[in-house]
């Protein structure tokens, strides 16, 4: 199998020896609150300008999307009470029952449920900003994650088409601003993370709907919270991102939703966009192979 | 809760997580109604309604704990025959007085106590607080008003008929899930489900916890919500138990504090209140009145309190031959709350005003009053850390837009003084569990920033300095002053010097000098002091015990050993309840505070809020009062029989049981009685306060809709700590209101658009949210809508990142007789949509209103309401 | 630079030889991502403090480092928070930082049209002056009854819901000595 297309080990081969095991997020929708500490933990940590100053109307989110100098999002969808009730969904986000415990409200005649998650980089297994990015900008870090170096990144934007999520974005801003032109995404708080603290969104998270760890764990722990949602008759609770077969190879930041991803404005079926890439590859090897020789020469006298 | 305090709220999601019921009671449906298992929309100023229905669920369907109810409250005591209820009189209870708009609370009193609850029910002056035994409404922070002696006569059946236990179940026995709905607009299946969830999850093995915060106070009935809790918590069993309570959840680091530490005009610390004139002429004229030795409880011991507060302040000049200087205490006569405050500024009868870390101009209700008040004022100073609207407001208030004002007319002097942040300084926050946490200065403050421990004690030096040498009796006071802290860098004065005061400590004898361990410790004779009796044992063992530290995962639950709370560390209050009269656990699940038999002492996962040795079976001698009055299962110990309250003799101004009234703009009529509104409710009846009309009185069509008003979780209350930050800015950059597609389609609302807001006092405008979190409600057979106004934004114009006009512009002022808050959570208003006019065209177009209305200053302000519905 | 460690920073160089041929890892980092450290670390000091917005009383670590705050996060201590912050909280550092604060006195005198600078010192001695001049015109000995009173109604105050308990107990201490009762805070409100 090729590198391009399918890993399990995404650091070892991005050249990390004993890298630790690999990190991640699992933001659990089913029990966010909707309070936005992540954006504003984030954004202070981080170092990132404000960047908007309007109001959407889009129920309580003003923050539209991630972007570069929006690492964490947190939408917010507000399903009215006629559509829930006709459509047979979970009325109310529930916390698992015990099992044979009776959860007898259903709410259904209160009749809306609100939906709140935060979404977030995807760091994905095959990371197709990554593959694109020509400068060595984007690099893939022994936790596994994916990160921007800005003192690399020289704005082509190349990695901005290649997102399948519309995650990255080259920062805009008034003069003065930092980074400006740079592409920009969640980093996983890889300084943090080099000194063994948890990321500042999941540190600051009031109801641990963000959690921080190694993404083995959090998979094996997301499953039972998905189960056990299922058995308290919340038949649409589903992970999104945790399948390691899936288009991207699996998130590094994965989430428990309560409803299709569409509803939350995530893909449904996200592919990384340079899955043709290795055949395309193979032929270009030969001419590649040739110029690097060349290329070899012309370094060490340019900088001699 | 998730809105407000959504770090608090991690505690009710893992509650939930371990099987919890949560159920959310709101005009709109919020971030907390998102995680509950029930939502239940209700109008807003309706609770009283709700409350007492399912009081009267609980009564007629026997669902109380009836040990805890016969054991541990007053439901057994027998009540004067006096007393009338106010489904008797048709509104009113028994003794109110139309002239003056008081009540004489005398026949409300237990029976034979009748004389001593006259004496002191009488009005000081017109509409003033009554110099009731004891006090009224805010001076009783933390207890029930006091009793001539604890002699009561109980029958533990609950069966005579003017016991109270009986009394309640007539006064509530109307408040059908039929009159819920018809007040409420909630059904009854809705409502079934609410009085099921609660009364099964009360009683020996569970408990119910209620929380609450100003969408509760900020009513003209505001007391009497929290009254209804409290009747349904103690029949339920459900006070000084792990799992209950009525929990305030405040809104400010440390609002909590300066309740306990009083900025507030009716207390000193420790809730002693703040003496009278004409009452208060001695000490011993002041402790009579606040207590009676034959009382029960530790409020009998109110003289070691407050002479050790005078030994605090005044020091060795303090003496027993001068009362301990008693006499150079102000005395107040009359309401001198800030409302009444800003009606006088209004009047030109207040010269100078200092505002620290508050923001009336936007925070408080009608800020066009608040404004035109402070451009009165001789001269302004606004300590802040941003310059907020009530600094500005000469520059760019909105009635500088209008032309109401004018700058150059404005003869206000405005000091801005900034202030330092919690990193910049040292001290203790008291948060909303009474938990005293300090905070550990981080930084030095930088250019002119200073803490207001440092602006007071220098003031208070200056302020010293000038009247060094005046011979007036008036500044003796001050001169006596103990005014005496260490300094540290920057002449900032110690902190925790200033703790050690609050703490007290020992003045003579062997342990002068020595820090008090506890409040018992203090003596009446002048030989201790303590600037606060409920903070004594913060220093214990002469440690800050606030600065406590220990990791929560390194200790019990309870977590006792981070900071301190009040009193003497004690976590749940009045945890004695929490075992049974035998001194048992009520269950092994809720084990919380026990008797050792073997030992002899109470014990537990808590300190036991009781005598610790005094055991179960003790039964004191008749007529001994204080803490050695108090049996062995007296849990409520800071009350004057021991016994939680259903039902209050004496304390509360408005009557001893609450009773539903409407607010007072309200777009129906009372369907519990004749009587609209509070009777006893406090007015400021002027044109810059004007009141809408409502039934039965005509025009209240004019404003058809409810309006309440709310805080969002990205914004901090007046904004002055958010609207300055870009990364809270950003998150809500708008002033908007929240309205349900119903009532957008019948006033052609847009989303996204702008609507105008009209009430009797003024009009805003708000970008349009259309949402189904507002729902509609079906009241008395009409369709109510509401409208939600979160309350964050103003003119901004010193610097704010974001700003909008402000909600609270719109509330009139009409305050709870008890404590003196505002009603600002229920008002009636029009909706319109499109922006509101500017300029000069904004006054025309409310005055338009105001006349089709038929407003006057007297709108809304009967007393007794005259039969009739209105139509 | 020797041309051997140039040869060994050639990016095509650290691609063939350290493990990751396509250039996704060890091969691209930068000099700034290999010195990385994040500002915990190198802060001076970590104070232990307490959010300053609502009463729930989260516990915050403030990181210090010269005299500049430059981090404030969660407590994991806290029995009450568990290091867990809601927005606002975490906002602290921005609101300490904050560049639109003002740090200098501001001063508007009667009828003005804007604000004027006026050192610290010098606005203090005025408010004293000014609170004893207002308490000298509105003082009341008694009332109409001849009931002592020793107070005045000329002077008030609004706030301390978001400040120290210690500096409410001086404002009390202060005001009630020099027979001022309006004081009042937000607890009302």
């Amino acid at each position: 199998m090729s590198r391009w297309t399918r890993t399990a080990d995404p650091a070892a081969d991005a050249g990390w020896k004993n890298a630790p095991p690999r990190k991640g997020f699992f933001t659990d929708s089913s029990i966010c609150i909707g309070c936005k500490a992540c954006e504003v933990a984030c954004k202070e940590w981080n170092g990132i300008p404000e960047d908007g100053l309007e109001m959407l109307g889009m129920s309580y989110d003003n923050t539209g999307s991630l972007g570069a100098s929006t690492w964490r999002h947190v939408a917010f969808i507000e399903q009215p009470r006629r559509a829930v009730a006709a459509s047979g969904l979970t009325p109310l986000p529930v916390v698992a029952a015990r099992p044979g415990e009776n959860r007898s409200f259903d709410g259904a005649e209160t009749g809306i449920r609100w939906l709140m998650s935060s979404d977030v980089c995807k760091h994905c297994t095959n990371a197709a900003c990554l593959d694109v990015c020509p400068t060595g900008s984007l690099m893939r870090t022994e936790f596994g994650t994916v990160v921007v170096q800005d003192d690399i990144c020289n704005g082509c934007g190349y990695c901005i088409p290649a997102c399948p999520f519309g995650v990255i974005d080259r920062r805009q801003g008034p003069p003065g601003t930092r980074n400006v032109g740079i592409a920009q995404k969640c980093t996983l708080c890889y300084d943090r993370l080099g000194d063994g603290m948890t990321p500042a969104c999941a540190q600051a998270c009031p109801t641990q709907s963000i959690q921080y760890g190694d993404l083995d764990e959090l998979r094996v722990r997301a499953q039972h919270r998905v189960d056990a949602l299922h058995a308290a008759g919340v038949a649409d609770a589903q992970l999104y991102g945790a399948d390691p077969n899936d288009g991207i190879g699996g998130a590094g930041a994965f989430f428990l939703l309560l409803d299709e991803p569409e509803v939350y404005g995530l893909p449904p079926d996200p592919v990384v966009t340079t899955r043709d890439l290795p055949a395309m590859w193979r032929t270009a090897a030969i001419a590649g192979a040739t110029l690097l020789a060349g290329a070899a020469v012309a370094f060490v006298r340019a900088r001699s | 809760m998730a809105e407000c305090h959504p770090v608090g709220f991690q505690w009710v999601m893992e509650a939930k997580d371990r099987g919890a019921t949560v159920i959310h009671i709101d005009p709109r449906f919020t971030r907390t109604s998102a995680m509950a298992d029930l939502y239940v929309p209700l109008r807003a100023g309706s609770d009283i309604a709700f409350l007492g229905g399912i009081i009267n669920y609980i009564l007629s369907g026997e669902k109380y704990f009836r040990e805890y109810v016969v054991s541990y409250t007053n439901a057994a005591t027998i009540i004067s025959e006096d007393f009338q209820d106010a489904d008797q009189l048709d509104g009113f209870f028994s003794g109110f007085d139309p002239k003056t708009g008081t009540y004489d609370t005398t026949s409300w009193a237990y029976e034979g106590m009748e004389t001593a609850a006259a004496a002191g029910s009488r009005a000081v002056a017109g509409r003033q607080p009554p110099a009731q035994a004891g006090g009224g409404g805010d001076e009783l922070g933390g207890r029930g008003a006091a009793l001539p002696h604890s002699e009561v006569r109980r029958d533990e059946s609950l069966e005579d008929p003017f016991c109270v236990f009986q009394i309640l179940k007539r006064h509530y026995a109307r408040y059908t899930p039929e009159m819920v709905e018809r007040i409420c607009g909630v059904p009854p299946d809705q409502f079934a489900k609410v009085c099921e969830a609660v009364t099964a999850n009360s009683g020996r093995e569970r408990t119910t916890s209620w929380v609450y915060s100003v969408g509760w106070t900020q009513h003209s009935v505001g007391v009497q919500y929290i009254r209804g809790a409290a009747i349904i918590q103690l029949l339920l069993g459900n006070m000084g138990r792990p799992g209950g309570g009525i929990l305030a959840l405040r809104g400010h680091a440390s609002i909590q504090g300066s309740t306990d530490i009083p900025t507030l005009f009716d207390l000193l610390p420790g809730y002693l209140p703040m003496p009278k004139a004409g009452v208060h002429g001695s000490l011993d004229d002041y402790l009579t009145s606040i207590k009676s030795d034959r009382q029960k409880g530790f409020w009998t011991a109110a003289d070691t309190y407050v002479v050790s507060l005078l030994k605090a302040w005044w020091g060795d000049a303090a003496t027993p031959e001068n009362d301990f200087g008693f006499g150079w205490l102000p005395r107040i006569n009359a309401d001198h709350s800030n409302y009444q405050t800003i009606v006088d500024m209004l009047d030109g009868k207040v010269e100078g005003y200092f505002l620290l870390g508050q923001n009336p101009a936007v925070g408080s209700a009608n800020g066009k009053m608040q404004r035109l008040a402070m451009s009165r004022l001789q001269w302004l100073v606004v300590r802040d850390l941003n310059l907020i609207e009530s600094a500005t407001f000469w520059k760019d208030g909105p009635e500088i837009a209008t032309g109401e004002m004018r700058t150059e007319d404005i003869a206000t002097e405005v000091f801005f003084l900034p202030a330092a942040a919690h990193t910049e300084k040292d001290g203790t926050f008291t948060q909303t569990q009474r938990l005293l946490q300090w905070h550990h200065k981080a930084v030095e403050p930088s250019g002119d920033c200073r803490s207001e421990l440092h602006f007071f004690y220098h003031l208070g030096r200056m302020l010293r300095e000038r009247l060094e040498t005046s011979a007036l009796d008036r500044d003796l006071p001050l001169r006596q002053l103990v005014w005496e802290y260490p300094l540290l860098q920057g002449d900032e004065p110690d902190a925790e010097a200033v703790l050690r005061e609050i703490n007290g400590c020992h003045l003579s004898g062997e342990k002068a000098g020595q820090l008090l361990n506890s409040f018992v410790e203090m003596k009446a004779d002048g030989s201790t002091a303590g600037g606060c009796w409920i903070y004594t044992g913060v220093y214990s063992d002469g440690v800050n015990q606030s600065a406590r530290r220990k990791p929560g995962s390194e200790q019990s639950w309870v977590a006792p050993e981070w900071g301190w709370a009040w009193p003497m560390n004690r976590r749940i209050l009045y945890n004695r309840a929490s075992a049974d009269p035998a001194g048992r656990p009520w269950s092994e699940r809720k084990a919380y505070v026990w008797w050792d038999e073997a030992a002899g002492k109470w014990t537990g996962h808590d300190v036991p809020d009781f005598q610790a040795t005094k055991a179960p079976t003790f039964r004191p001698e008749p007529g001994i009062g204080g803490p050695d009055g108090l049996a062995g299962d007296d849990p409520f110990i800071m009350q004057s029989d021991g016994k939680g309250w259903l039902y209050a003799p004496s304390g509360l101004l408005d009557g001893p049981l609450p009773v539903h009234y409407e607010p007072i703009e309200s777009p129906l009529r009372n369907a519990m009685h004749t009587q609209q509104s509070n009777p006893t409710r406090e007015m400021f009846p002027r044109t810059e306060n004007l009141s809408s009309p409502s039934p039965p009185d005509l025009g209240a069509e004019v404003f058809p809709y409810v309006v309440t008003t709310y805080r969002l979780t990205e914004h901090h209350t007046a904004g002055g700590m958010s609207r300055w930050s870009p990364y809270l800015a950003e998150l809500q950059p708008e002033f908007f209101c929240e309205v349900s597609p119903e009532l957008a389609a019948e006033r052609g609302l847009e989303h996204l658009g702008w609507a105008t807001i009209v009430t009797a006092r003024t009009a805003i405008e708000a970008r349009v949210l259309v949402t189904d979190r507002l729902t509609p409600l079906t009241v008395g057979g009409r369709v109510i809508h509401q409208i939600g106004l979160p309350y964050h934004w103003g003119v901004g114009g010193g610097g704010a990142i974001v700003s909008g006009d402000s909600a609270n512009d719109l509330m009139g002022v009409s305050l709870d007789p008890n404590v003196h808050i505002q009603e600002s959570k229920a008002a009636a208003c029009d909706i319109q949509p499109g922006r509101r006019p500017t300029g000069a065209a904004l006054p025309r177009f409310v005055e338009a209103y105001r006349q089709r209305a038929g407003l006057s200053v007297d709108t809304g302000t009967t007393r007794i309401t005259p039969p009739g519905d209105g139509t | 630079m020797s041309i051997r460690t140039r040869v060994r920073r050639w990016p095509v160089l650290r691609q063939l030889t350290s493990g990751d041929p396509l250039g996704r890892g060890t091969a691209v980092r930068s000099a700034q991502t290999e010195h990385m450290m994040p500002r915990t670390r190198t802060a001076d000091r970590v104070i232990k403090s307490i959010c300053p917005y609502c009463a729930v009383g989260c516990g915050q670590r403030v990181y210090v480092k010269g005299d500049r705050v430059v981090q404030i996060e969660g407590d994991p201590d806290s029995p009450i928070s568990r290091g867990r912050l809601c927005p606002k909280g975490a906002a602290s550092e921005q609101l300490v930082n904050s560049p639109g604060r003002v740090t200098t006195v501001k001063y508007r005198r009667p009828y003005g049209t804007d604000w004027e600078d006026l050192p610290l010192d010098r606005a203090m001695e005025m408010i004293a002056d000014r609170v004893l001049a207002s308490r000298e015109r509105t003082w009341e000995d008694a009332d109409e009854h001849g009931r002592g009173l020793h107070r005045t109604l000329g002077i008030a105050s609004l706030g301390g819901a978001t400040l120290d308990n210690e500096e409410n107990y001086l404002i009390k201490k202060l005001f009630t000595a020099i027979g001022v009762v309006q004081v009042e805070n937000q607890a009302r409100i």
